[in-house]
């Protein structure tokens, strides 16, 4: 058997960017994700990288923005409010179709909220947060196997497709640890980074990375072809989890830490005889709609279960079957209450 | 006899959160005295900032608003504006004050606001677990600067109080230490007089507070003190570095109001 | 097999390190497992604990509302948390420091036993947190004590394997008292 260490989910995010090639991390302190930049902080120096503790997100964001532009692999991770501060940046890389790594370990809001576990951001992250109609690749890992490996898939998507992307996790996926095989880096073709800058050498081309298009249909056409890019997205790259949904009658569906917190819930559920499955989406963004759409033409009906009042359900109305039902259940998170299995077997079983 | 620890008024009485050794409270103590001996307590708006002074208004028996990271001196702005008798303060940590702050605080102080700024300056973010802020030591240890801070990489520590002073706003700046006895007097006359400033309508007056964090330091709470009284005053230095009072222009009077009809070109078009 | 444990008590009793080594023990058999720790507002006022999860097979949730096994190190974690033991469970009580005369749930297998004594006696009351792993090793059947040995070398920094033979005296201790 390969190794297997015992760590915890943000480390493994900051162990993932390592053996991803990431050697430039610029962030600002916050909680609960300073373990990411602690883990780095300790660590790049030692591999000839840079780590800059940036005098706020704001800072930090356009940090990475510059730093994508030279080519080379960089992140930066924040929690919900510093990712408010970020959408700026985050606008303007994807504007500039430049990749990068951004980590949102969320907690409650709004505004100052507090630090429980949320996924509250869900909108912010999956719909555009800033400004200018864009999309960005999220990814919702749900234990710390994933953290890794995702935040290993997210430097690859980056690349590929030239966009910032996102690992949406919270404090339960963050904080908890567990066993974590660290996998190599796996061998991807990349397209290659003509665009970046570098100092125009003589009889070379001059390149610019930029988000303004003042010429005549230019930025009509530069939406055409982001958006061409998300249609391309939509269709290679989304990716779920599908337990037990063959025989259900009702299907779970959440992400994150709560699709595992709901796993518990739906095996309590077959012991009972109940058929229950659960579909966990993995890429928020680009939405797996036809994975809904599939096992709605069996299974008619659903139920959301979100860790805010919500959100991703809006999503999955419009990707099920016209015919199938779709329930909702959901609280925002109070002072160090997460659901737990018992509470949502008792949803389940109202559904069901 | 003078009692020396008789609570102020304009302080709750309640038993704080901050750590055992930890100056928060002690600073808090003195900005209160401050707003008694001025009795400005029932106009008094302060502006709470996000560190460990974030309960601000758990303390201080006076209205209080919750400002974004580092944005106290904007949300000051907008109250003092707004509210022109009113007496405004911020109280803001150095990691809220001169990092993610560092514009607000700047422009603040240059446009000459008519507030207060209570800045503690404990080298370290507190409240997250003691990162590096921009007035860690060069060479201290935090959890962000896990080799020490490397002046070539990190810069140097930001002396605010230095630099605010050269802003042309800025009416008063100070910085003050709660270490010893001796400097715990020096610090309320400061305050004090920061305050009269206010009070006086004489401009933007600034105060640093050396303070200290035992728990991010990972010190007790007497070596913590050594500390303030060694290498942070031997790098920080007590004492004024400004104190003039500011020539401010009066407001020009009102213009004659004009009838609806008078009105030719919407503002906004100049905009454009 | 699945076993999920709750361990509370107040910071500097090492119950985080105790969560951890059960986990990490659990790692070593090839095992897996969720360590989730409170963090935040739950720990207020000095509190310390966290939940363990062991699975053969796939963990599902790390977050349990009721533990079939909690630990009680002190008075105040049982004050507060005594209902969470799920019904028919087992309870694992610090007697040196935890009067549970007054608690009212005789549903559960409870289980005393005077772990600052015990450690006292084997030199370090700091030890109280592998008296408590041992013991709950023993009772479950989780973890074997052997793993609990190995783990401890891996969590305990280098420096501090020369404790290593104390520590595993204070696990067979607890394991014992449990038998016993
Ligand atoms: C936008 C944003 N980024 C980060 C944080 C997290 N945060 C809370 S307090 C704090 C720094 C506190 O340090 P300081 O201002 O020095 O106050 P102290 O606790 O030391 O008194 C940070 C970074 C936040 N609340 N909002
Ligand atoms: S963490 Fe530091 S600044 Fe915050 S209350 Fe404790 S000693 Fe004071
Ligand atoms: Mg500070």
């Amino acid at each position: 058997m390969s190794q297997r260490l015992f760590v915890k989910g943000n480390e493994a995010v900051a162990m993932a960017a390592i053996e991803a090639g990431c050697r430039y991390y610029f962030g600002y302190p916050i909680t609960p994700q300073s373990d990411i930049p602690e883990y780095l902080s300790r660590e790049l120096p030692k591999l000839n990288g840079e780590f800059i503790q940036a005098e706020s997100e704001v800072g930090a964001i356009n940090m990475l923005l510059g730093a994508s532009a030279t080519g080379v692999r960089a992140m930066t991770s924040s929690s919900s409010p510093g990712i408010s501060l970020k959408q700026e940046g985050i606008s303007y890389m994807a504007g500039s179709e430049l990749p990068g790594v951004i980590v949102n370990i969320s907690r409650s809001g709004p505004g100052l909220g507090g630090i429980d576990a949320s996924q509250a951001d869900y909108w912010q992250s999956v719909k555009g947060g800033g400004h200018g109609g864009y999309h960005i690749i999220v990814l919702a890992p749900a234990s710390v196997q994933e953290m890794y490996d995702l935040t290993m898939l997210a430097f690859d998507l980056a690349d590929i497709y030239r966009t910032p992307v996102m690992v949406l996790a919270d404090s339960v996926v963050g904080q908890m640890k567990e066993a974590l095989v660290p996998n190599p880096r796996p061998e991807t073709t990349l397209p290659e980074k003509d665009w970046v800058v570098r100092g125009r050498k003589e009889g070379t081309e001059q390149k610019i990375v930029k988000s303004l298009f003042l010429g005549d249909g230019e930025l009509e056409a530069h939406n055409w072809k982001l958006h061409g890019k998300y249609d391309v997205m939509r269709e290679k790259e989304c990716r779920q989890e599908l337990f037990m949904t063959e025989d259900a009658q009702l299907i779970v569906t959440a992400f994150g830490s709560v699709a595992r917190i709901a796993k518990t819930a739906i095996l309590t559920a077959r012991e009972a005889g109940m058929k229950v499955g659960l579909l966990r989406p993995i890429t928020l963004f680009p939405f797996p709609t036809q994975a809904y759409r599939d096992v709605t033409g069996q299974c008619k009906k659903i139920l959301d279960i979100e860790l805010n009042n919500g959100q991703m359900v809006e999503d999955v109305r419009l990707s099920v079957a016209r015919d199938a039902e779709v329930h909702f259940y959901g609280r925002p998170p109070g002072a160090g209450s997460l659901p737990v299995p018992e509470e949502l077997f008792e949803q389940i079983k109202k559904y069901y | 006899m003078q009692q020396v620890f008789q609570r102020p008024v304009s302080l709750k009485d309640v038993p704080t959160h901050f750590c055992p050794g930890c100056q928060h409270g002690t600073i808090h103590r003195l900005v209160a005295e401050a707003m008694d001996e001025f009795g400005v307590r029932e106009r008094t708006i302060g502006v709470a900032s996000v560190g460990c002074s974030v309960f601000l208004y758990g303390y201080f028996d006076v209205d209080v608003v919750e400002a974004p990271h580092g944005r106290a001196p904007a949300v000051a702005t907008g109250v003092k504006r707004a509210r022109p008798d009113s007496f405004v303060f911020t109280y803001q940590g150095d990691g809220d004050l001169a990092a993610i702050g560092t514009a607000e605080i700047i422009h603040a102080a240059n446009r000459g606001e008519d507030i207060t700024v209570i800045f503690v300056n404990n080298t370290t973010y507190g409240m997250t677990g003691g990162q590096m802020a921009p007035t860690t030591m060069v060479g201290q240890k935090t959890s962000t600067s896990p080799y020490g801070r490397d002046h070539a990489k990190d810069g140097s520590p930001i002396r605010m109080a230095e630099l605010l002073a050269q802003l042309g706003g800025v009416a008063f700046s100070a910085r003050v230490a709660v270490n010893t006895p001796k400097n715990l007097m020096d610090a309320r006359k400061q305050i004090k007089k920061a305050f009269r400033y206010q009070v006086e309508g004489k401009g933007f007056s600034f105060i640093e507070a050396l303070s200290t964090c035992p728990t991010a330091w990972g010190v007790t709470p007497i070596q913590a003190n050594e500390r303030i009284g060694g290498e942070m005053i031997d790098y920080f230095p007590l004492g004024q570095f400004k104190d003039t009072a500011q020539w401010k222009p009066q407001p020009p009077p009102p213009a004659p109001v004009e009838q609806p009809g008078a009105l030719s070109f919407p503002e906004f078009m100049n905009e454009i | 097999m699945r076993y999920d444990l709750f361990i509370t008590g107040f910071g500097g009793q090492g119950v985080l390190l105790a969560g951890n080594l059960l986990s990490y023990a659990a790692i070593i058999e090839g095992k897996n497992v969720s360590f989730l720790p409170a963090y935040g507002v739950e720990k207020r006022g000095g509190a310390a604990m966290c939940t363990v999860v062991i699975a053969d097979g796939e963990v599902g949730s790390p977050v349990i509302g009721r533990p079939s096994t909690c630990v009680y190190l002190n008075q105040t974690s049982l004050d507060r948390y005594g209902a969470k033991v799920k019904d028919g469970g087992v309870a694992i009580i610090n007697s040196s420091l935890v009067d549970d005369s007054g608690w009212s749930r005789d549903d559960l297998d409870v289980i005393r036993i005077p772990m600052n004594r015990i450690a006292m006696d084997l030199g370090d009351a700091r030890m109280v947190n592998m008296v408590a792993a041992g013991a709950y090793a023993a009772k479950s059947g989780s973890v074997a004590l052997e793993s609990l040995e190995q783990a401890l070398k891996s969590v305990l920094p280098e420096r501090n394997h020369r404790f290593i033979p104390a520590n595993m005296q204070a696990i067979r201790a607890g394991a014992g008292a449990v038998q016993g």
